[in-house]
């Protein structure tokens, strides 16, 4: 494959690219859904193809094709060619991508048990044994289970001389069960909801996640919260579960920090950032015990990698200090303009898509407190677990979420369990209101397998660190 | 783009691969083109051309799936090849579907020449006037220009053989004026019919006009929403309120409603893949025709869509609503769908309907917007690019942007006034089209608002 990205680049540069990339991935993914008992998707898909990405008299041209022959690899970069050369009729600032980057290697996630090595019968056997678990329960009028495996192969070259191989293996899956009665409908998921958890790992991760030994438990709750009572409005404290915290950071934290929304470039489409430039190194964005780091290098991660989609390595940049913004998202084009160099964030969901600036894993570290602790800490709030909707402002201000689950706690104890809570704040107010956090025990590496951002639209899949953690008098119970 | 005749010989290719009791095969092709832009530059310039074949087969009660971008027969056999293979593992589910016949029915014709010709130099310069434009006003403009070709050819083992080809062109654009916005967007599958310098100067209009925002504090409400804001709240209905599949599970707001004055008289929501007003596409990736399908007829509720599988267990014929196979399995989990709905027009300006109102808001979309809770299609989100005041009939000046938390069913039987002119508008998401008018809604629910 490297003979064909240097076929790409060689011409480029005859041509007088002031820079070039390409990437040649191949992508196997397996899905398995089953539901209400049928097997609605039992599907292999292949997918491999070429993206070359030019630079020329500072303005930007990609093309891609799913054709490898030799002659479509020069159509494709003749084509980006041409597309720079539209660009630069509405010329923009200078471009400067800062030092050349040379990375050379290769990198394979870690895994115990490839998936793709275990038989379809043995993967079509767990979701069937949940799903007769969760039809235990009548009320359970819908249930979807699923399975997701990728091994996706990405090579990479640029005219810096980097030469990079990579394969990323991830492992997904989950359940939904709904449960339907008098005028109302709840649902309760595992391991997370909007269909599965999903991680950098093997065939090990669905065994630990254990779905058959979640499924009555599951099933029970989704039909308990029919009758459970509505959350209450006001204000309260309220202790989020790990998988909660994890979307709160990855909306409220993740997102603003992203240099190219900063300055704009998304703006007409997923919004811009509150995080301005002036505000680094000059911010309290939450309390002294928040600290949020972007680290690409982290284990099991959906944003766990060798390089990044410009050929950056991977590595583990600091976001959040003791409470103080301190860092940023970046790319090879953004980070110059801070006089920083590129944390290596660029990532594309293809090879069809040009590489934006994405989230790795951010992650909230961990703190000290033990669930039960925090708990007991507590006497009037909310505990709330499992995201149900969410929703933030084009800035990542104001966001509002809610949850599938909640129990009320009185006087540091769980109480009768609520339905439909929500809750809502403003983004540096509601991290400064951060008063505990559960420790490495309960802290989970969460997955975000559809995080979308871009035009055309990129699905990425983002890692976060998560454990419980208590925000107090926050403003809950927003019904409509 | 491969054509009718090569899509043809691909589905023949792939069917004679697989020895099943039943086959359908999926060919998509797609050639799309986008100019992106921020702060009067063009930033990003794309090309993507794909082609999928996507087969499924049954053998007695047990199916399988796979799909592939490579189109020589080594690889449309192996295909073949890992469907048996996955039949062969696969548990026994329903019996074999009845497939699509072949009908004799006829496309429509979409593809428009001019779209499938644009050069990168003429959507570089379109977006070059419109940046102009803003920044004569000391603007800055922002946004992206999509001009696409797609293909889907389906097929399968009782001789049924489909294929349609169109185009879709969408301009979409903020124009940003020292912290205030205002935004414009229009969609269709013919070119010409996209008209970016007159939206540039929409966008830019409106955000001259949302000039010096003044905070307020959120309450109930008249609204009179741009056609942005009204596609929104059809699309929030539709995913997944309008699947066939969530309406029998009763999580839909059209659970128990089937019937019922559920929404005021004037509202009237269809689904109709010939119409030439949306983005037509003729037949869905089962082959099942579409036609116009009712969804609330004068604000009775009429019910949802159906693919093939979901017709079955409701006894009812499919309305050619299933998702097509590019989308990942976990989307079309949701299947069906509808993918070209519209909102019937009134017959006021909107100008009127400003007028008539003595206190409200006027809004030109929302932003972010998730189901709180689904049977009563209950949705928050944020206000985005121009709010403004309305007082005495008349527009009194910008305001910051709100929450909102609101029943979207409601919010329709509230209606007090609908525009007499739509506008087309493709989603990025689904790429579904969704043609709406402007509406004045009174008592809309505000519940917080942004600083």
């Amino acid at each position: 494959m490297q003979d064909l990205l240097d076929r790409a680049l060689n011409l480029a540069q005859t041509r007088g690219a002031q820079y070039a990339d390409a990437r040649v991935i191949e992508n196997e993914t397996e899905t398995l859904v089953l539901q209400n008992r049928e097997m609605r998707t039992l599907e292999s898909s292949k997918n491999l193809g070429v993206g070359v990405r030019v630079l020329v008299e500072g303005a930007w041209g990609f093309a891609s094709s799913r054709d490898l022959s030799l002659d479509e690899i020069d159509r494709v970069t003749d084509r980006a060619f041409e597309i720079a050369r539209a660009s630069a009729l509405v010329p923009g600032e200078k471009v400067d991508l800062g030092p050349a980057i040379t990375s050379q290697g290769t990198y394979e996630t870690p895994v115990e048990i490839d998936p793709f090595s275990v038989s379809l019968d043995q993967k079509v056997s767990v979701l069937m044994e949940t799903d007769r678990l969760l039809a235990t329960v009548p009320e359970i009028k819908a249930r979807v289970l699923n399975l997701v495996f990728i091994k996706e192969r990405k090579w990479f070259a640029n005219t810096d001389g980097a030469r990079t191989d990579q394969t990323i293996i991830e492992t997904g899956g989950g359940m939904t069960a709904h449960a339907v009665g008098e005028g109302e409908v709840q649902q309760r998921s595992y391991p997370s909801s909007w269909g599965r958890q999903q991680v950098t790992a093997g065939w090990e991760t669905v065994v630990a996640w254990d779905l058959p030994g979640n499924a009555e438990r599951v099933a029970s709750e989704a039909v308990a919260l029919l009758t459970a009572d509505p959350c209450p409005s006001g204000r309260r404290d309220i202790i989020l579960a790990g998988e909660q915290v994890a979307l709160q950071i990855h909306e409220s934290c993740g997102h603003p920090i992203e240099l190219d929304r900063v300055y704009g470039t998304e703006a007409a489409y997923a919004g811009t950032s509150f995080l301005t430039t002036d505000k680094l190194n000059n911010f309290r964005y939450g309390s002294e015990i928040v600290n949020i780091t972007a680290d690409s290098l982290r284990p099991n991660g959906l944003g766990t990698f060798g390089w990044d989609d410009e050929g950056v390595p991977a590595q583990s940049t600091p976001i959040i200090n003791e409470g103080k913004f301190v860092g940023y998202l970046m790319s090879r084009e953004t980070a110059p303009r801070l006089g920083l160099t590129s944390n290596g964030c660029m990532r594309a969901s293809g090879w069809n898509r040009i590489p934006l600036i994405r989230m790795t894993n951010v992650s909230l570290e961990p703190g000290t407190w033990s669930l039960d602790d925090l708990i007991a800490d507590t006497d009037d709030g909310i505990y709330m677990e499992t995201n149900r909707s969410w929703s933030i402002d084009d800035r990542r201000y104001n966001f509002q979420f809610g949850t599938e689950m909640g129990y009320e706690i009185k006087n540091g104890k769980l109480g009768k369990m609520l339905r439909n809570p929500t809750y809502t704040g403003i983004t540096p107010e509601f991290w400064n209101s951060c008063d505990a956090i559960c420790g490495e025990d309960d802290w989970v590496m969460w997955g975000t397998p559809n995080c979308g951002k871009g035009q055309p639209g990129q699905v990425a899949h983002t890692g976060h660190g998560a454990a419980p953690a208590r925000f107090r008098d926050v403003q809950i119970g927003i019904h409509g | 783009m491969l054509g009718e005749a090569k899509s043809k010989s691909i589905a023949d290719q792939t069917l004679a691969s697989i020895s099943a009791d039943a086959a359908e095969v999926v060919i998509s092709s797609k050639s799309s083109d986008l100019t992106r832009f921020y702060k009067n530059s063009v930033h990003q310039n794309v090309e993507e051309k794909e082609v999928r074949v996507h087969l499924r087969a049954w053998v007695g009660a047990r199916s399988g799936a796979a799909s592939t971008n490579a189109l020589d027969e080594a690889s449309l056999k192996e295909l073949a090849n890992k469907v048996a293979e996955i039949i062969l593992l696969s548990p026994e589910g329903d019996e074999v579907p009845v497939l699509t016949q072949a009908n004799g029915l006829t496309g429509v014709a979409s593809l428009d020449q001019a779209a499938i010709e644009q050069t990168p130099q003429a959507r570089a310069e379109a977006v070059r006037q419109v940046c102009e434009a803003a920044a004569e006003r000391g603007l800055e403009a922002y946004g992206a220009y999509l001009v696409e070709a797609n293909e889907q050819a389906v097929a399968n083992s009782e001789g049924y053989f489909g294929h349609h080809a169109g185009s879709m062109a969408d301009f979409q654009t903020v124009v940003r004026n020292n912290g205030a916005s205002g935004w414009a967007q229009a969609s269709h599958w013919k070119l010409d019919e996209v008209p970016v310098q007159s939206l540039g100067e929409e966008a830019i209009q409106k955000a001259k006009d949302a000039a010096d925002p003044r905070s307020m504090e959120p309450e109930l409400l008249t609204v009179v929403l741009d056609p942005y804001a009204t596609v929104d709240l059809l699309q929030m209905l539709a995913l997944p309120g309008m699947s066939g599949r969530a309406v029998a599970e009763g999580r839909s707001w059209i659970s128990g409603r089937i019937g019922q004055q559920s929404m005021n008289e004037a509202v009237s929501i269809w689904d109709d893949g010939l119409d030439l007003g949306g983005v037509p596409q003729p037949f869905d990736s089962e082959g099942s025709p579409k036609q116009r399908l009712d969804i609330v007829q004068d604000g009775v509720v009429k019910g949802g869509v159906y693919d093939r599988q979901t017709a079955v267990e409701q006894d009812v014929k499919s309305t050619g609503h299933a998702l097509s196979p590019d989308f990942p399995p976990m989307i079309r989990m949701y299947s069906p769908l509808p993918t070209n709905l519209f909102m019937a027009p009134g017959d006021q300006s909107t100008q009127e309907m400003i007028e008539s109102t003595e206190r409200g808001m006027y809004i030109t979309r929302f932003h972010y917007t998730r189901h709180v809770h689904p049977r009563d299609c209950v949705v928050t989100g944020m206000t985005r690019d121009g709010v403004y005041l309305i007082e005495g009939g008349k527009i009194q000046g910008a305001v910051k942007d709100f929450r909102f938390t609101q029943s979207y069913v409601e919010a329709l039987n509230n209606i007090e006034a609908i525009g007499s002119e739509t506008r087309l508008i493709v989603d990025d998401f689904l790429k579904a089209a969704v043609s709406a008018p402007a509406v004045k809604i009174r008592d809309f629910r505000f519940t917080g608002a942004t600083v």
